[in-house]
């Protein structure tokens, strides 16, 4: 491989303990390289890990067992070289667009001219430009959305963790964000971990896709993903389709386990 | 189907809304001019206005007004900032938490007013019994509020703040504590209401100054329309005190839907 692996997962385990009731094993000996500048899908059947392994790589659980790397150095807890973009947004409630975008940049020593105006460029860029001074509360789902990965560019992570971003979008807004998101990957080539139970969408982002396993997550298979992403019909080549049938009966597998292990 | 238009809070809207005021303040008036009860027992309210103007332009009211609003703000200040910091600092550390949960939960229920002959033997007669009464009496409910508030505080805007750099105190002061905010100020509207209670109480007990002290005093004397026209300024600012608070509060929470 010519690029290094950016991110370094090594035979990760992890135990997620609810409130009530007893510890399930959620993650078995997970070991995954991301390389610099690729956009990677972590695609799996719901409950099977794939989010509580994109946090531990933010760093917002501790690492019980394994050993995961970013550029080298170990993960011991959040940085702003890793930008999280969450299903639910997260935006600051009480914050207004432009607020919630300069949030970031302001725990950088940037001065203030310069904030202001890297966070009017990407909010421009997502294209909310006239919706500075809204708060979250008035916006759309999809326009929280944007400016959720406004607020996360704008701070110029090195990586983007995705957990499931569209999963609470209406169709259209989510095919359109979608290609938008693939827009800004292409000119900003960060590296990405895009979670996703969504083979379609797996399939169309990202240049790799590891299938999880249903609980405890493990990875089942890396398919290579790669499609001439520019072509608008790129959803009804045959080799598109094909791609998505195959990851589909990986996935389905899974998604019946999954089923079945549900307690009655 | 048709919706009623919102109503508007135009000048007769506002006299709709008070009318009960002035049904009750003319029953008064008419009670008393009529010798249906005692005007010992109620004054008419003629005569209450007048012994009001009267006491404004002593500068009776004003001064013992001032003190007792000193007494009163002093008080809540402490017990807002103490109590919030209290709240949130219980919402975010396990040992603070196991440390004073149960005494909170012990003082909460105790009726503060028996607290007044301890603050007195304290403090004295003067200010620093009193600010100390309305501080631990209306410090619980904020403190209950902020704590609330606060645990609520949403895992993914922790760690949105966290990956965006903010470290840990950072993220408390940007994060948890606006999270806490609307609960807070809940409680907060509680402790103001409470404070004009513990204020009036202890100032009729035990003080040389003060609307309760001047209450008192007017009674124990026999003027009767004065009494009457210091309970009623106590009743205004009361009132005026809350819809101000209010009015704040809706702009301080204005982000919310």
């Amino acid at each position: 491989m010519s690029h290094p692996a950016q991110i370094m997962i090594e035979d990760v385990s992890h135990h997620y303990r609810p409130a009530v009731g007893r510890e399930v094993l959620a993650l078995e000996n997970v070991s995954l390289q991301v390389r610099e500048r690729e956009f990677l899908a972590l695609l799996g059947p719901s409950g099977c890990g794939k989010s509580t392994l994109l946090y531990l790589i933010g760093g917002f659980l501790p690492i019980e067992t394994g050993k995961i790397s970013v550029d080298g150095q170990a993960v011991t807890g959040p940085g702003a070289d890793r930008g999280i973009v969450f299903q639910n947004f997260a935006l600051f409630p009480w914050k207004t667009v432009r607020k919630n975008v300069l949030y970031g940049l302001e725990r950088q020593a940037l001065p203030r001219p310069e904030r202001e105006k890297r966070a009017q460029a990407f909010i421009d860029l997502v294209g909310l430009t006239g919706f500075e001074e809204s708060y979250p509360s008035q916006l759309s789902g999809g326009m929280k959305q944007r400016v959720a990965i406004a607020r996360t560019l704008a701070f110029d992570p090195r990586m983007l963790l995705m957990d499931e971003p569209f999963g609470a979008l209406d169709a259209q807004t989510r095919s359109l964000m979608q290609s938008e998101l693939l827009a800004i990957w292409e000119q900003t080539r960060k590296t990405v971990i895009f979670v996703t139970h969504d083979v379609h969408e797996a399939v169309y982002l990202a240049e790799r896709v590891a299938v999880m396993t249903a609980r405890p997550g493990r990875i089942k298979t890396i398919v290579d993903t790669r499609f001439n992403k520019d072509d608008p019909e790129v959803h009804r080549t045959k080799e598109f389709v094909d791609k998505v049938d195959e990851v589909w009966s990986l996935v389905r597998d899974e998604a019946l386990k999954a089923l079945e292990k549900r307690p009655p | 189907m048709t919706v009623a238009p919102a109503p508007k809070a135009s000048v007769p809207h506002v006299l709709v809304r008070y009318s009960p005021l002035l049904i009750l303040a003319l029953s008064w008036e008419a009670a008393s001019r009529l010798h249906l009860v005692s005007s010992l027992a109620l004054p008419p309210l003629s005569d209450v206005a007048q012994a009001w103007l009267e006491l404004v332009q002593s500068g009776e009211l004003v001064a013992n007004g001032l003190s007792s609003l000193y007494r009163a703000g002093a008080g809540l200040a402490l017990a807002i900032v103490v109590g919030g910091a209290l709240g949130i600092f219980m919402a975010i550390s396990r040992p603070v938490n196991v440390m004073l949960g149960p005494l909170v939960e012990l003082f909460y229920p105790m009726p503060k007013s028996a607290l007044i002959p301890v603050t007195v033997l304290w403090l004295g007669f003067g200010d620093g019994s009193k600010i100390l009464l309305i501080f631990l009496g209306c410090m619980l409910p904020v403190t209950i509020g902020a704590y609330n508030g606060a645990r609520g505080s949403d895992q993914h805007l922790i760690w949105s703040a966290r990956s965006m750099g903010a470290a840990r105190l950072r993220m408390i002061w940007d994060v948890v504590v606006p999270s806490a905010l609307p609960e807070l100020l809940n409680g907060v509207r509680t402790a103001l209401a409470l404070s004009f209670i513990l204020l009036v109480s202890s100032e009729l007990i035990v003080a040389r100054q003060g609307f309760g002290y001047l209450i008192g005093y007017l009674g124990a004397n026999g003027s009767y329309e004065a009494m009457f026209a210091v309970v009623l300024t106590v009743a205004f600012i009361g009132f005026l005190a809350d819809r101000v608070y209010q009015a704040v509060v809706e702009r301080v929470l204005r982000w919310r839907e």
